[in-house]
C-alpha cells in the first residue's frame, strides 16, 4: 500500500468533540468522549462490536443525537437547530456498511441527486462532476445501470463517489468493507487510499488493520463507549499501552 | 483412499437438460397430475367447468337482442320449443340509462367529452413522458369519442368542437406529452363544468383558489420553510373561496356569461355516477393517503396523533355510515342556506374513507424500506420533504402498488353502495328503474350480467395496468 506518511496535516481544527455523552434510553453508549480532528487527518476508529464506534461517527453528522457535551464540525455546533444540521450534513460525506444506494435511481442519478437538490447545482454541471468521480472510482461505464446490477465492491465505490459529489470537507466511513467479499475489499480500500492521498479529512471505523497502518495518522481504540487508547499507528500496533488494547489486538491479529 | 489433490485442466461447457424435463408433458405432470390427490382435484375441476358450461350454454346460445319485452322473448322461445334464453333486449333498449342515468339525451356529449378528457388527463400520469403510449391513448380516446358522439346523434356544432379539441390534444400528446399535465391540472374544473353545467366561472374560481395557494406557497417557501408556507397558502385559499371568489366570479359572469344547462344531482346515474365518484375519490385519496401516512410516521406529536386518530376512526366506521353522514348528517352542520350538492358530499366522504386505507397501505410500504435509505438521504443533506419525495415515496409507492390497486378496485366497486342514499348506481339503482318498466319486470340476470361485465372490464384493466407498472418500475434486479 502507498506510503502516505508525508501527507499533510494542518493545525486547523475540523471536528472538535468535547465531553460528549449519549444514552439509548437507560443505556450509556458513549461516555465522556473528547476528540479533536485536524484538517487533513486520517483517523481509524477500531474496537470490539458494541463499543460505540459507529455511534460516535454517526453523532458527527447527527444521524444520532447526543445528550450532553459539544460537537463542533467546521465551526458549526450541532444542536437541534435544523439549519445547522443540514449545513453540517452537506459538508460531511458518509459511507455506510451496507452502501445504502438508492435502488430506484440509476448510478448517475444517485450521484447527481444531492448536488442538484441540496447544492442547487445545474444539472449539466452535476453530471460532469458525477462522471469525474465515477472515473476516479474507476467505474464510469456503470453510470446508466441500477445499483442492483452492480457487485458489492462496485456499489461501495459508487457510494463513495456519491458522497464526493457533494464536495465534502470531511468523510466518515462506517465499516465500509465489512459487508464485502474478500476479493472486493481491496478495490474499496484502494479508493479510500486514493482519497487519503488527496488530503481528505477522514474518520474511518474499520477492522482493516492493514489500512490503518498504511493510511491512518492516528488510531483510536474504543471499548464500552469510551476512548481507551489512541496513538500513531506504528506505536499503537507495536506497543499498545492498555491491557484491553493488547487483548483486542491479539485477537484480531492473532491469525 | 481418494487422492486429495485435483486440478481441473479445462472448464466444462453447459449441456442440455435430460429429456422429459421440459415441454408440455412435464408441465401437465407437474401441475395437474403430480399426485393421486391432485389428479382427483384436476378431474373434479374439469367436471365442474363442464357442468357449468353445459348449464349456461343453452341460455347464452338462445340470446335474443331484437325484442322489446320479456314477453316477446318468451313467445320466441315457445315458438322455437326452447325453455331458456337470454333476453338482451333490455340492454339494447335501456343501455343509455345504465351509462348516463337520467341525463338529457341532447346533452350526452358532455359526459362523453368528460370521459374522453379523463383518458387525456391520466395518460401523462400513467405513461410519464413516453411519447408513443401517450399519443396512442389520447388518439384512441379521440377516435372513440368522435365515433360515440356520431353514434349518439350529437349535433354537428358540439361534435365539431369536441373533435377539434381532441385532435389538438392528440397533437400535443405527440409533440410534447409533458404538456398534457396541464390538461390533468385543469381536468377537475373541466369535468365539473361539463357534468354539472352552470356558469363556467364557478369551477374556474375554485381552481383559482388552488393556483393562488400554490403561488403563495412558492413565494414563501424559501423564506419561512415548507410547513409554515403550506399553512399560510391554505389559509389564503380558504379566504379566497369563502369571501372573494363569489364576488369575482359574479363580476366575470356579468361580462362573459358562458354557461351550460345546470344539471341537478338527480340526473346523475348509472356508470356516469360510478365514474364521477370513483375517479374523483381515487384521485383525491392517493395524495391524502400519502400525507396521512407521512403524518403517522412523523416525529411531531400533534401531527402523529391527529393522523392516527383520523385513520383509526375512519377505518373503524363502515362506508355506509359515511354515506349516510354525507346524505343526512352534514346538512345539519352546514349553514341553512348552503346547498351543497349531494354527489360532492358523497365524493368527499368516500375520498376520506379511501384515504385512510391508502394511508395504511403506504405506511406498510414505507416500513418495508431499509432504515439506511432515510439515513443516506439525511447524510447527503436532503431535507425532510426532499427525502420523502425523492427517496422514500418513490420506493414506498412502488412496493405498495398491489395494495393501492386493490384499495382502488374496492373503492370503485363500492360506489354502487350509494344506492343506499338514494343515488341511482348502475347495479341496484338503475336496474330497479329499468325493471319498474312492465316490459322488463322479469329481466333478472341480464342487467346484472351487463353491469358486472362492464365493472369487470374496468377493474381488470386497472389490475393489468398495475402489473405493467410494477414490471416497468422494477429496478432492484433481485
Amino acid at each position: 500500500m502507498a506510503n502516505t506518511a508525508q501527507m499533510q496535516v494542518t493545525d486547523e481544527v475540523a471536528i472538535q468533540i468535547t465531553a460528549m455523552n449519549k444514552w439509548y434510553g437507560q443505556f450509556h453508549v458513549l461516555r465522556d468522549i473528547n476528540m479533536t480532528v485536524n484538517r487533513g487527518e486520517r483517523i481509524v476508529v477500531c474496537g470490539p462490536s458494541g463499543s460505540g464506534k459507529s455511534t460516535l461517527i454517526r453523532c458527527i453528522n447527527r444521524l444520532e443525537e447526543h445528550q450532553a457535551g459539544q460537537i463542533v464540525v467546521d465551526g458549526t455546533e450541532l444542536t437541534s437547530d435544523l439549519k445547522n444540521i443540514d449545513k453540517v450534513r452537506s459538508e460531511v460525506g458518509m459511507v455506510f456498511q451496507h452502501f445504502n444506494l438508492f435502488p430506484h435511481l440509476t448510478i448517475l442519478e444517485n450521484l447527481t441527486l444531492a448536488p442538484i437538490w441540496v447544492r442547487k447545482t445545474p444539472k449539466r454541471e452535476a453530471i460532469e462532476t458525477a462522471m469525474y468521480f465515477l472515473e476516479k472510482v474507476k467505474i464510469p461505464e456503470q453510470a446508466g445501470k441500477y445499483p442492483g446490477q452492480l457487485s458489492g465492491g462496485q456499489q461501495q465505490r459508487v457510494a463513495i463517489a456519491r458522497s464526493l459529489c457533494m464536495k465534502p470537507r470531511i468523510m466518515l466511513f462506517d465499516e465500509p468493507t465489512s459487508a464485502l467479499d474478500p476479493e472486493m475489499i481491496k478495490e474499496v480500500l484502494d479508493t479510500m487510499i486514493g482519497l487519503a492521498e488527496d488530503g481528505m479529512t477522514m474518520i474511518c471505523v474499520t477492522h482493516e488493520m492493514g489500512f490503518a497502518q498504511a493510511v491512518a495518522n492516528r488510531v483510536v481504540f474504543m471499548d464500552q463507549g469510551q476512548i481507551v487508547e489512541q496513538n500513531e499507528p506504528k506505536e499503537f500496533f507495536s506497543n499498545p499501552k492498555s491491557d484491553r488494547t493488547k487483548l483486542f489486538l491479539s485477537q484480531i491479529l492473532g491469525h | 483412499m481418494s487422492n486429495p489433490s485435483f486440478v481441473r485442466t479445462e472448464m466444462l461447457p453447459p449441456q442440455k437438460p435430460p429429456m422429459g424435463q421440459t415441454g408440455v408433458l412435464r408441465w401437465l405432470r407437474e401441475n395437474l397430475f403430480s399426485s393421486p390427490f391432485n389428479t382427483f382435484l384436476t378431474l373434479l375441476g374439469i367436471w365442474a367447468v363442464y357442468t357449468l358450461a353445459v348449464g349456461a350454454a343453452p341460455w347464452l346460445m338462445n340470446s335474443m337482442w331484437n325484442v322489446d319485452s320479456v314477453d316477446d322473448c318468451r313467445a320466441i322461445l315457445a315458438a322455437n320449443g326452447e325453455t331458456t334464453g337470454a333476453c338482451w333486449g333490455v340492454v339494447r333498449t335501456r343501455w343509455h340509462q345504465f351509462f348516463f342515468g337520467f341525463y338529457e339525451q341532447s346533452e350526452y356529449w358532455r359526459p362523453m367529452l368528460a370521459f374522453a378528457l379523463l383518458f387525456v388527463s391520466i395518460a401523462p400520469i400513467l405513461y410519464f413522458n413516453l411519447r408513443r403510449p401517450n399519443a396512442i391513448m389520447v388518439g384512441g380516446a379521440s377516435i372513440f369519442l368522435v365515433l360515440v358522439l356520431a353514434g349518439l346523434g350529437t349535433d354537428g356544432w358540439h361534435l365539431g368542437i369536441a373533435a377539434f379539441l381532441m385532435a389538438a390534444l392528440t397533437a400535443v400528446a405527440w409533440i410534447a406529452p409533458k404538456w398534457l399535465l396541464w390538461m390533468t391540472l385543469a381536468f377537475p374544473a373541466t369535468a365539473y363544468y361539463l357534468l354539472w353545467g352552470g356558469s363556467v366561472w364557478g369551477p374556474i374560481g375554485v381552481m383559482a383558489g388552488f393556483g393562488l395557494a400554490y403561488l403563495v406557497f412558492r413565494l414563501l417557501q424559501g423564506e419561512i420553510g415548507v410547513t409554515p408556507a403550506a399553512g399560510i397558502a391554505s389559509l389564503t385559499a380558504v379566504v379566497w373561496w369563502l369571501f372573494l371568489q363569489g364576488i369575482v366570479t359574479a363580476f366575470l359572469a356579468g361580462i362573459l356569461p358562458w354557461s351550460l344547462t345546470a344539471e341537478s344531482p338527480d340526473t346523475f346515474g348509472g356508470f356516469l355516477l360510478s365514474f364521477t365518484i370513483g375517479v374523483s375519490a381515487i384521485s383525491a385519496s392517493l395524495p391524502l393517503g400519502i400525507l396521512l401516512a407521512l403524518g403517522r410516521r412523523s416525529d411531531m406529536f400533534l401531527i402523529k396523533t391527529l393522523s392516527v386518530g383520523f385513520i383509526e376512526f375512519v377505518r373503524g366506521v363502515p362506508l355506509i355510515t359515511m354515506l349516510f353522514t354525507a346524505s343526512l348528517l352534514l346538512q345539519y352542520f352546514l349553514p341553512p342556506q348552503t346547498n351543497f350538492d349531494l354527489i360532492l358530499r358523497v365524493i368527499i366522504l368516500v375520498s376520506l374513507f379511501a384515504s385512510a386505507y391508502i394511508a395504511e397501505v403506504i405506511r406498510g410500504g414505507m416500513a418495508s424500506l431499509p432504515r439506511g435509505q432515510q439515513e443516506a438521504a439525511d447524510a447527503l443533506g436532503l431535507d425532510y420533504w426532499q427525502a420523502q419525495r425523492l427517496i422514500m415515496m418513490p420506493q414506498a409507492l412502488k412496493v405498495s402498488i398491489p395494495g393501492i390497486e386493490s384499495s382502488f378496485l374496492s373503492l370503485f366497486k363500492d360506489t354502487t353502495l350509494v344506492a343506499l342514499v338514494g343515488l341511482a348506481d348502475p347495479l341496484v339503482g338503475i336496474t330497479r328503474v329499468v325493471r319498474s318498466d312492465i316490459n322488463w319486470k322479469a329481466a333478472y340476470w341480464e342487467p346484472f350480467i351487463f353491469v358486472g361485465v362492464i365493472f369487470f372490464v374496468f377493474c381488470f384493466s386497472m389490475s393489468r395496468y398495475s402489473m405493467y407498472l410494477e414490471r416497468k418500475l422494477k429496478t432492484d434486479h433481485r
